[in-house]
């Protein structure tokens, strides 16, 4: 049974030539980058040449650039720094009710340390209410974060106009880009922020590398302190090998795209009219149209997203879900909730993301297979009538 | 997320005993969709011995898993040995369940309590 893989939301397979990349990284290639004798130039260079990767990809300066550990430690890199830096001149946060855990527990960890975070709603297809974002800003915002698109229902935000508000009101804007970076265009002017974090592993880069987007001027306090790396805005030897690895995903990612988001859209779009076709009392969540094109959630009325996903499983399918039962606690997904799902429906939810190597026949054999699945668990619930 | 036992997968991609009773003699409902799980039992006693029990769940593999094990585990006993049948019992039968799920095994303890207890009063009357 060949596996198919629709979680590429969650993380993506290192695309070989990354892997190749980073090798020498690891053994010849080892100095400390920070060290002055000739073989740590070699692993300065290395950084630098994927500094000037991502910064031209995405409309930057390299100074702009500071590399991270990942995706959560941009976000609360971004957000603690600027409220840190920015504390005697105000104490409000504007984010949504739909945020990463990343960025929506930072701003939770602010509001118990003296800060106010305005949460705001959105629309049932997912998108930032922008009539509520001009009422929440006040005298003391001193940050707005919004995330470019979500990672649950993949709705695209509308972060050009928000940051236009922004910048009206000299407030410094944040963007959660992890979910879009490679599979959309990702430009910092046009979108005119000042700080977007990034994440490795969800374009085919390796784990444990993100980096975070700091437009020149922004404010901001570090996160970790110690040595002088990043030009003193995060301490800590730099994973070398995971930087080399994240330059060589950039410089894959933009050739492919275009045709890529064009391919992906038409098999997402495709596969959502199969199943709401076949499956009866099953809704697509998030917007129809301004949506990642790789995203599909899909909720099925009466049944449990995690036994949905143990059945696909069992076929070799990967998926995700925004039932409780797949957590620690038993609240279905704040994104669906926020969307306006009740909890019934919330749990009953399944999201496959698609990738680059994701086909056509594929997506028909889960078309074919779910069905049958969503069929079994329903003749067994209390809470569906067939 | 920790796995599920062999025999949690196999109660739960061959649950025994789903559907519902004509006529049953009781009949429990517990749990809550808000927290993602709903269980409902129900049991056919014979001079004091449960002689039939089915289940529908609305659940994850261990809701499921937990109300059909608690369906073998009560079919033949007597309605005093049934009220021994406690989550851990459940749990144990099932090869244990991982931490964060152990709150299903209460569902299958509580519909088993309930039907006994819906049992007990259409006695009465």
């Amino acid at each position: 049974m060949k596996n198919i893989y629709l979680d590429h939301a969650a993380t993506c397979p290192t695309d070989p030539e990354v892997v190749n990349a980073m090798l020498p990284y690891f053994t010849e290639n080892y100095g400390n980058p920070s060290s002055i004798y000739s073989i740590s130039r070699t692993t300065r260079n290395a950084i630098e040449d994927a500094r000037e990767i991502l910064a031209k990809a995405i409309g930057a300066s390299s100074g702009e650039i500071v590399f991270t550990s990942g995706g959560s430690e941009s976000d609360n890199f971004a957000i603690k720094g600027v409220a840190h830096a920015l504390r005697e001149k105000g104490r409000h946060i504007i984010t949504s009710q739909i945020e990463h855990h990343a960025v929506l527990y930072t701003c939770k960890f602010l509001e118990k340390n003296g800060y106010d975070v305005s949460y705001l709603p959105v629309d049932s297809a997912g998108i930032v209410k922008m009539d509520e974002l001009e009422k929440a800003i006040r005298r003391d915002t001193i940050l707005i974060t919004i995330m470019h698109a979500n990672n649950e229902i993949g709705s695209i935000q509308p972060v050009r106009e928000i940051a236009e508000i922004a910048k009206k009101h000299k407030i410094a804007f944040h963007t959660d880009a992890v979910q879009t970076f490679g599979h959309i265009p990702v430009n910092v002017n046009e979108l005119n922020v000042d700080l977007l974090s990034i994440s490795g592993h969800k374009f085919h880069g390796p784990k444990g590398v993100g980096a975070l987007y700091i437009r020149k001027g922004t404010k901001i306090t570090p996160l970790i302190h110690g040595g002088d790396q990043e030009r003193r805005r995060r301490a800590s030897t730099e994973n070398v090998p995971g930087i080399v690895g994240l330059g060589q995903a950039v410089e894959i990612a933009p050739g492919i795209m275009s045709d890529e988001m064009k391919r992906q859209a038409q098999l997402r779009d495709t596969f959502i009219g199969k199943i709401l076709n076949t499956i009866p009392d099953s809704r697509l969540n998030g917007h129809a149209t301004q949506r990642l094109p790789n995203n599909i959630n899909i909720s099925f009325k009466g049944i449990e997203g995690e036994s949905i996903l143990l059945n696909l499983d069992m076929f070799g399918i990967a998926a995700s879900t925004g039932s409780a039962c797949s957590s620690s606690s038993l609240e279905p997904s704040h994104v669906l909730l926020a969307i306006g799902l009740d909890h019934e429906l919330a749990h009953g939810s399944v999201r496959f993301s698609l990738g680059k190597h994701t086909t056509l026949e594929e997506l028909d054999r889960v078309a074919e297979i779910l069905p049958g699945i969503i069929k079994k668990l329903r003749a067994m619930s209390p809470l569906y009538n067939q | 997320m920790e796995q599920y036992s062999e025999k949690v997968m196999d109660h739960f991609t061959n649950p025994r005993n789903v559907g519902t009773i004509e006529n049953p003699d009781g009949i429990g409902r517990v749990g809550n969709p808000i927290c993602g799980d709903v269980m409902e039992l129900q049991i056919k006693v014979k001079d004091n011995v449960i002689v039939d029990a089915k289940f529908r769940t609305f659940g994850c593999g261990a809701a499921i898993a937990t109300s059909s094990m608690a369906t073998e585990l009560v079919i033949g006993k007597s309605i005093d040995e049934a009220t021994k049948i406690t989550n851990k019992v459940v749990a144990e039968a099932l090869d244990g369940l991982p931490p964060i799920k152990m709150h299903c095994s209460n569902l299958a303890e509580e519909a088993l309590e309930a039907a006994i207890k819906d049992y007990r009063e259409k006695q009465k009357s």
